[in-house]
């Protein structure tokens, strides 16, 4: 098909020394699956998640049950002094929020305030969000409001990066179009190093852990 | 970009003479420096991890080809276009021919070395677009109309205070002071452009072959405003940037960002996987890569191949010497420091950037903190080998080889010119030294040359303990 | 290796270019300590170069034809030690990376190479002696400045300041970024005197900066970059190679002489 195409793969075999890769070849490659050497740590998971994801300037609050959820962001709001409006993850339409809120389910605007999303896991290693774009969460809602809410199910809080790559893999539908691992709030140290929280995304990310 | 390594020697000497440039750089590299040592010893694992990377990488790298196509057809599977660009102009074209296709008036941009290294920007505004680079230290040098000084922060070598002036300029005043404004002034004006971007144009730190996703690593979360917003996103990435599977990225991930800014993690990790899928609220209509050549697969082929594994962590230069003195403009293109010194010359060539290779100490703090094992050191020395063979060195230093194979290889003559030297240096020496010698004037500007003791150690040991 | 059961071992000093033209004290310091840790030492004088200056310019050839000179004359010695990082380093990691693939001098760069060392590594880690008796006991603050080649080459670091612990009187103090380059770089210097220049500045102003009196070090070459400049300057800090020291032959004045007003 394209020119530069082959010739670039024509020019990755001479450097290769070699032709084109026998079928055999090619399966035996895809079969191979190393693993690698993963950071040993005996902390509990919920803990060092918690830990790590403090140290990056993000909040956590614990609740009992996912139908606490509300109420706690209701509590955070009034805390920042947020007006009573929502962009909500589809995954959390189901909760019971508060009448007097304006809540919408799709993509966040330019003048979104607050954002709230489901996130698939956590990853204890690095103390890490993954977040799964689509209807349920839209990426907009990551990255719009300067206040993302995010509701993690201690359940599904995972050991290392490779676990959540199982936790992917066995999605419905796979892999999302994008897959937002978010660590704290956004931050810069583009100016003397100094470092600036809020840079583009969110100045606040705060974590709703449910149960454990 | 135009590449101006020719003239490393006078900017060097530039930079060395710029209070606020080494103002600035004397602060980035104690930050850089104490904060990756730290996250080093916090991992256990570090050392063997970057073992490990290297040898993954070595891995990939000999089966590049199969690992290419069989992400191009993940990527084609998930509703993306893969398209392959042989050089800088070839990747031009191509996106070029994508933002004009889709009317495109606004492009933002995420931080991304290859669009620096194929001369995007330029390309972009000359055909009537407004390209606005969104990564704030991008930003304040597209405001400066400055290339980046380094990979990591583009504008470490700026000082508060000229970005001050700089957002005086281009937003209008009242002139911020104060970090936290600045910051925030820039993320007013921003926010806005993403909101009316066409296209978005990012990097991609890793390609999955797996899932064909393209991976990128932010703290600010422009890169994702980036391209979550815009109708098109394109990524421009190295052909040599692919890796087999998601765990592959998680063990180039543990060392990234340790490496890089001495954190643990940085902020966001995002793997995008193809365009906006049916239903979804937000992202992109369309989804490009741009796959770019222009001398990797020559690199692949000889005895730099161990440069493909860099993972542009910039470590290398927040380590080296040289660069702590002169910045990264001096280096006069796209990639500075060690790893620039290694890749301008195999770019663009080893007449355009004598000076790279051989304006090092060869000390090998680079070699000794880069996460994936890649020997500088002995890549530069190889390109002044090829430097040397080709004579594109200077006469005076060929001649003075010849010169000094001739003597050392005879060790009589060699004793004899020894005999007149240690004479002559001590006769011309006052308290000890010399504070001018004709022919190391480069020595004597700044430093006296200490003086022999009038007979060299074998004429004294000779004369002590008899023939040996 | 080979060993020699209640044999002294013969070792065969490597007197490294700068050395031998600028600070015979230091071969002569060197000579003493292996000699006190039992060693026999002899100075073949055919020597001349290690072939380095070629090498690092790129020029194989001729760093070939200097290593080769090295080999032959050498290779009957049961060890070869000499006063520099860098020199030993060229030797023992750079020969055999020369010669490589060469069916006729593979193996003996390889041999050699593995019996050479650094002075400090050498008598430390091979010899093991933990003490030296520095005669006169010195009242000194010192600071101990890492060599590159040395350091990332060798690993040389704890060796050196090891032995200087037990000179009676010596105090050491680390300067801030000890390991980091004095910009000396061999023709280094020359060719890029400004960036040189800076570097050993930034090195002095973390000597001064220390409180030392003295700099110790273990290459020549840095030593005299650093010394040279501290003498420009009117620094009242001298310069000495750690050999001179362990040896007690450390003379008045040190390297590049003494300025005046220093203690
Ligand atoms: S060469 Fe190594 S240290 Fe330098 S940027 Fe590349 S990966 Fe990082």
């Amino acid at each position: 098909m394209s020119t530069a195409r082959e010739r670039i793969l024509r020019d990755l075999h001479i450097a290769l020394k070699r032709g084109p890769l026998a079928a055999e070849q090619r399966t035996a490659l895809d079969a191979e699956r190393p693993a690698h050497i993963r950071p040993a740590f005996d902390e509990d998971l919920i803990a060092r998640f918690v830990r790590k994801f403090e140290s990056r300037s993000g909040t956590v609050a614990r609740v009992a049950t996912l139908a606490e959820v509300p109420e706690a962001v209701e509590q955070y709001r009034t805390a920042k002094g947020l007006p009573p409006r929502a962009a909500i993850g589809a995954a959390l339409a189901g909760l019971a929020w508060p009448q007097e809120w304006a809540i919408h389910h799709g993509a966040a605007a330019i003048d979104e305030t607050l954002a709230l999303s489901r996130a698939e896991t956590g990853v204890a290693e690095t103390g890490s969000l993954m977040l799964c774009s689509g209807p349920e969460s839209p990426t907009t809602h990551n990255f719009v409001p300067d206040d993302h809410v995010v509701v993690l199910e201690a359940a599904k809080v995972v050991r290392h990066f490779e676990d959540a790559w199982v936790v992917l893999r066995q999605r419905p539908g796979g892999i999302p179009r994008a897959t937002n691992f978010v660590s704290g709030p956004s931050r810069t140290a583009d100016v003397e190093q100094t470092i600036q929280l809020g840079a583009h995304g969110p100045r606040r990310v705060h974590v709703i852990l449910v149960g454990g | 970009m135009e590449i101006r390594s020719k003239e490393f020697k006078e900017r060097a000497v530039f930079a060395i003479h710029d209070a606020s440039l080494q103002q600035a750089l004397g602060k980035a590299r104690g930050g850089f420096v104490g904060k990756r040592a730290q996250q080093a010893a916090e991992l256990p694992e570090f050392e063997a991890l970057r073992e490990e990377a290297k040898n993954r990488k070595n891995a990939i790298l000999g089966h590049l080809d199969h690992w290419l196509e069989r992400y191009e057809a993940a990527v084609t599977a998930a509703g993306g276009q893969v398209h392959w660009a042989r050089d800088a102009a070839e990747a031009r074209e191509i996106i070029l021919g994508i933002c004009k296709r889709v009317g495109a008036r606004t492009v933002t941009k995420g931080k991304s070395m290859v669009s620096e290294e194929i001369g995007l920007n330029e390309a972009l505004i000359e055909h009537g677009m407004e390209v606005v680079e969104t990564d704030l230290g991008e930003y304040i040098i597209q405001l400066a109309h400055e290339p980046p000084s380094h990979i990591i922060a583009p504008a470490v070598h700026k000082t508060k205070d000229q970005v001050s002036d700089l957002f005086v300029a281009a937003h209008g005043g009242p002139r911020k002071t104060e970090v936290a404004d600045l910051v925030n002034e820039a993320r007013q004006v921003l926010r806005d452009k993403y909101f009316r971007s066409d296209v978005g144009i990012t990097g991609g730190n890793y390609l999955v072959a797996e899932t064909g996703s393209s991976v990128i690593v932010t703290n600010e979360g422009n890169g994702d405003l980036t391209q979550t917003l815009a109708k098109v996103h394109i990524v421009t990435s190295g052909i040599e940037r692919v890796v087999p599977t998601l765990d592959d990225v998680t063990l180039f991930l543990r060392l990234l960002a340790r490496s890089a800014t001495g954190q643990e993690t940085e902020t966001y990790t995002t793997f995008s996987t193809g365009p906006r899928r049916a239903g979804d609220p937000d992202g992109p209509e369309e989804y490009h890569v741009v796959l770019v050549d222009n001398g990797r697969s020559k690199m692949l082929g000889g005895r730099f191949r161990e440069m493909l594994r860099c993972i542009r962590c910039g470590a290398c230069m927040n380590h080296c010497p040289v660069y702590g003195s002169v910045g990264g403009h001096a280096y006069g293109w796209v990639y500075p420091g060690p790893m620039g010194s290694v890749l301008t010359p195999l770019i663009k060539g080893l007449d355009n950037a004598y000076d790279l290779p051989n304006a090092c100490t060869l000390n090998g703090r680079c070699a000794s903190v880069c996460p994936v094992k890649i020997p500088l050191p002995d890549l530069l020395r190889e390109l002044r080998h090829l430097q040397h063979r080709q004579e594109l060195s200077p006469a005076i230093q060929r001649h003075a080889l010849t010169a000094w194979r001739f003597v050392a290889t005879r060790p009589k003559l060699y004793r004899a010119g020894e005999w007149i030297a240690v004479r002559l240096l001590k006769a011309l020496a006052r308290n000890g030294s010399l504070r001018k010698f004709p022919f190391a004037e480069g020595w004597t500007a700044a430093r006296d040359l200490p003086a022999p003791a009038g007979k060299s150690f074998i004429e004294q040991w000779k004369s002590r303990r008899g023939q040996s | 290796m080979t060993q020699h059961p209640g044999k002294s071992p013969r070792v065969g000093l490597f007197a490294t270019c700068l050395m031998n033209v600028f600070r015979p004290g230091i071969g002569f310091a060197a000579a003493k300590l292996l000699e006190d840790a039992g060693c026999s030492v002899e100075v073949p004088d055919a020597q001349t170069c290690c072939g380095q200056p070629g090498y690092n310019s790129g020029d194989f050839d001729s760093a070939r034809a200097l290593a080769r000179q090295v080999i032959e004359l050498f290779e009957p010695f049961d060890y070869v030690v000499g006063p520099s990082g860098s020199c030993m380093a060229t030797i023992r990691h750079d020969y055999p990376a020369l010669f490589e693939g060469d069916p006729n001098w593979s193996a003996r760069a390889q041999r050699l190479a593995a019996k050479s060392f650094e002075l400090m590594s050498f008598l430390h880690d091979e010899l093991g002696v933990t003490r030296v008796d520095a005669g006169t006991p010195l009242k000194r603050k010192a600071t101990y400045h890492d060599s590159c080649s040395g350091l990332r080459g060798l690993g040389i670091k704890g060796q050196p300041r090891a032995l200087l612990a037990s000179v009676e009187g010596l105090e050491l103090v680390e300067m801030q970024d000890a390991e980091v380059c004095c910009g000396f770089g061999g023709t280094f210097c020359v060719k890029y005197p400004e960036i040189s220049e800076k570097m050993v500045d930034d090195k002095v102003a973390n000597i001064l900066a220390s409180g030392a009196d003295t700099v110790l070090g273990g290459d020549l070459g840095c030593l005299m970059n650093i010394a040279g400049r501290l003498r420009r300057i009117n620094a009242p800090v001298r310069v000495f190679h750690t050999a001179e020291v362990l040896a007690g032959l450390a003379d008045e004045a040190g390297i590049a002489g003494r300025t005046e007003g220093a203690a």
